[in-house]
């Protein structure tokens, strides 16, 4: 990666489902450091964009393309991506059950570590790390001992989530609708996390639909994204206006 | 949206399931071998060759007699083409039949085969942990421990050994528990049984080491028809172990054993089963048919019988370890695991029955099914009208993995008391494609997903197995599922 290339840099991206075409011909550019929100009606092609980065195989990329550290990552698969340093919080967190949530980060963190030619750690050594990682969100350690997700409230899984971008610290974080299903205090305790989790070697995209969540976590753009692509980019000023006027009023 | 998102995720998953079996290999090995075929003569020669006392040579043709009258069982949940019984042999023997004291007087290509297996019975040996009665196709060739076995004076040693040295205690158990004419396989495996593992436990003792057979079947067109009894005295306990593997084959083998037990009173006996005979390929072609009949008789009083299987392996799987609780206070156990994939078919389960009062029994079965397989879980409880204070709690989870195999649950049960306490839980999953997706999002390969997935399935049926066990159905489980990708 040369000094001046983005972290992220996506050019015309158009993106089908099953023939439907849900991208079209998307552009944008993320530098390190930077907070990109991305807001938009339902339909829009908001998840769709997430999953795409992430390397879903359900999604087809018909023209353009992902550059990620200058880099095309299009022809790379799901777990190569996410060594690389892009993480995907999701939408609605998958349950696993019979797989406790402990064995699950200590096996993502050690892929990571593996990939990467580092040691990896063991149940102990661990324990140590993952720790420290649960008081970024206020989780108690008997989350560890759990199923992933299994059982969890709609705000424990999206701690969860935050949990894991915080332990495997990557480059880029996807939030999808992180905010969405969570009381004001559990809202609280995510944007503090996330807070502390960024600094200038990283960047974030949160892709949400309610202004409130950029109260607490400061976006340097926002976008909106319609019909599959980005039709207004502005500031934080930008979320604000959209939420007294709604989206209607971009409508051309 | 979910179509193709299938089409691409079932494509992985196919792809990791499909693995080649390994251990499909055979050795060549002089043999003595009886013509293919089933008649009366081949019955008596088998017991000629094999030196045996006449009240076996009786017990085998009543059981033929028996055999012909009878027809395969039709209610399983499986299919496969008619076994033509005349086109197999029922006796082979690795040629050197001499009394074998020291593994070095072993044919090294046989522990080689073992060494393939992994199984090296040198090192067995050395680690001194488990005592192995190996059987390679039909005739016991090495029996190690015997010597520090008989100091608490547990006998452990092939059936064939047994039936001359121990005459009287075959006689009063061979059929007491799986009686003859019991059902069309067991009936066919009296008339013709050639080797099995015979265990005794004397009153007040604790078996020092976990009992272990290593069965193989090796020979191309050989059944194998093994036959194993164990028996716990008063106050006495064993742990058995039982592990297969079989070579690559392109024609069906048939494999038809019966194991028996009986626990007397206050003794305790616990049999674990990690299967792993060839399945056949991924277009469903050769491998084993298992056919078993595994049965144990609780009838002293307080005394428990537990059956702990994981059964990976055969084309077609018939089997149901069961407990006859007679005594009072008796506990039966069967925890199970069962793994199907390509076109393999299993139809396992077990039969609890209730006699005795304040019989307890347990079921956990697990049962994964991919590919194109199809797994059963076939169980019933039975409560007499003695059995006052019975019982029973039964777990049937099924997992499925991707869309075309199938899964069954069939659980008959009958109470003849209104003092008996029955539960009954049931669950099917299927390892979802959004699942693997959030393994992969997380940097966790297909293969580890898999793994982990099976793993947390399975995790209350490994707890139960031996550790070292545990840890070989643990790999056994990886390796039926783990493969090439990535």
């Amino acid at each position: 990666m040369t000094l001046n290339s983005p972290l992220l840099e996506i050019k015309n991206l158009q993106v089908s489902i099953d023939d439907n075409e849900i991208l079209k011909k998307l552009n944008l550019r993320i530098n390190k450091g930077e907070i990109h929100a991305i807001m938009g009606p339902n339909g829009s092609g908001k998840s769709t964009f997430s999953k795409v980065l992430a390397g879903h195989p359900a999604y087809s990329v018909l023209n353009g393309d992902i550059l990620f550290k200058g880099s095309s990552i299009l022809d790379l698969d799901p777990e190569e991506r996410s060594h690389l340093g892009i993480f995907l919080a999701f939408q609605y967190p998958i349950e696993i059950p019979g797989v406790s949530n402990e064995d699950f980060l200590r096996l993502a963190y050690n892929s990571k570590q593996k990939f990467y030619n580092k040691p990896e750690l063991d149940p102990i050594e661990f324990l140590t790390i993952i720790n420290e990682k649960l008081n970024f969100v206020n989780m108690s350690p008997l989350f560890l001992s759990r199923n992933v997700n299994e059982g969890f409230s709609g705000g424990e899984k999206k701690r969860n989530e935050i949990l894991q971008m915080i332990l495997l610290d990557s480059e880029l974080s996807i939030l999808d609708e992180t905010d969405s299903g969570l009381d004001i205090d559990a809202l609280k305790i995510i944007s503090n996390g996330i807070n502390k989790f960024m600094n200038p070697e990283k960047s974030i995209i949160l892709i949400t639909h309610y202004q409130r969540l950029l109260d607490y976590i400061k976006p340097d753009y926002v976008h909106v994204m319609q019909a599959g692509k980005i039709i207004k980019t502005g500031s934080a000023e930008l979320a604000k206006e959209l939420e007294s006027k709604g989206y209607e009023w971009l409508k051309v | 949206m979910v179509n193709q998102s299938n089409k691409v995720l079932n494509k992985n998953i196919t792809k990791l399931v499909n693995q080649t079996y390994q251990y499909g290999f055979s050795t060549s090995i002089e043999k003595d071998i009886i013509q293919k075929g089933l008649n009366e003569n081949t019955i008596r020669l088998i017991s000629q060759k094999k030196k045996e006392p006449k009240f076996l040579l009786e017990f085998r043709l009543k059981a033929f007699k028996k055999w012909k009258q009878m027809a395969e069982p039709e209610w399983p949940y499986l299919k496969f083409p008619q076994i033509d019984y005349q086109d197999i042999i029922y006796y082979s023997a690795p040629k050197a039949q001499k009394k074998l004291k020291d593994l070095n007087e072993v044919d090294p290509e046989l522990l080689q085969t073992f060494e393939k297996l992994g199984i090296s019975l040198t090192e067995q040996k050395r680690l001194a942990n488990v005592a192995i009665d190996a059987v390679f196709d039909s005739v016991s060739i090495a029996t190690t421990f015997q010597d520090e076995l008989s100091k608490y004076g547990i006998i452990f040693s092939s059936i064939s050994e047994a039936v001359n040295d121990y005459s009287e205690l075959i006689q009063k158990y061979l059929g007491s528990v799986v009686p003859i004419g019991d059902n069309y396989f067991s009936a066919l495996n009296s008339a013709v049984f050639t080797d099995g593992s015979f265990c005794y436990i004397p009153q007040d003792t604790i078996c020092p080491l976990d009992l272990s057979t290593y069965f193989r079947i090796n020979d191309q067109k050989s059944g194998q028809f093994e036959r194993t009894l164990i028996i716990a005295e008063k106050n006495s306990q064993v742990n058995y172990l039982e592990g297969c593997t079989a070579p690559q084959y392109d024609t069906n083998q048939l494999h038809a054993a019966v194991v028996e037990l009986v626990a007397l009173e206050n003794a305790n006996i616990k049999y674990s089963t990690v299967q792993n005979w060839y399945s056949g390929n991924e277009v469903g072609k050769g491998g084993v048919y298992n056919f078993v009949t595994k049965r144990g008789l609780c009838v002293g009083s307080n005394s428990k019988i537990s059956w702990t299987q994981v059964e990976t392996g055969s084309s077609i799987t018939w089997k149901y370890p069961s407990c006859l609780l007679v005594g009072d206070d008796t506990q039966g156990e069967f925890y199970s695991v069962a793994l199907t994939n390509n076109y393999q078919q299993a139809d396992t389960g077990t039969k609890m029955i209730h006699i005795g009062k304040n019989s307890r029994s347990r079921i956990i079965s697990k049962g994964i099914s991919a590919g194109k397989s199809k797994n059963t879980y076939r169980g019933l409880v039975s409560v007499t009208n003695k059995a006052l204070g019975a019982r029973n709690y039964s777990q049937c989870d099924s997992l499925l993995i991707g869309n075309l195999s199938n899964a069954n649950t069939f659980p008959f049960i009958s109470v003849q008391n209104s003092t008996t306490k029955i539960e009954h839980e049931a669950s099917t999953s299927k390892i979802g494609e959004e699942q693997i997706f959030y393994f992969l999002q997380r940097g966790i390969c297909l293969e580890k997903a898999v793994e982990l997935m099976i793993s947390g399935f399975c995790r209350e049926i490994f707890t139960k197995l031996p550790l070292e066990f545990a840890a070989e159905a643990d790999k056994l489980l990886t390796l039926k599922l783990e493969g090439s990708v990535g």
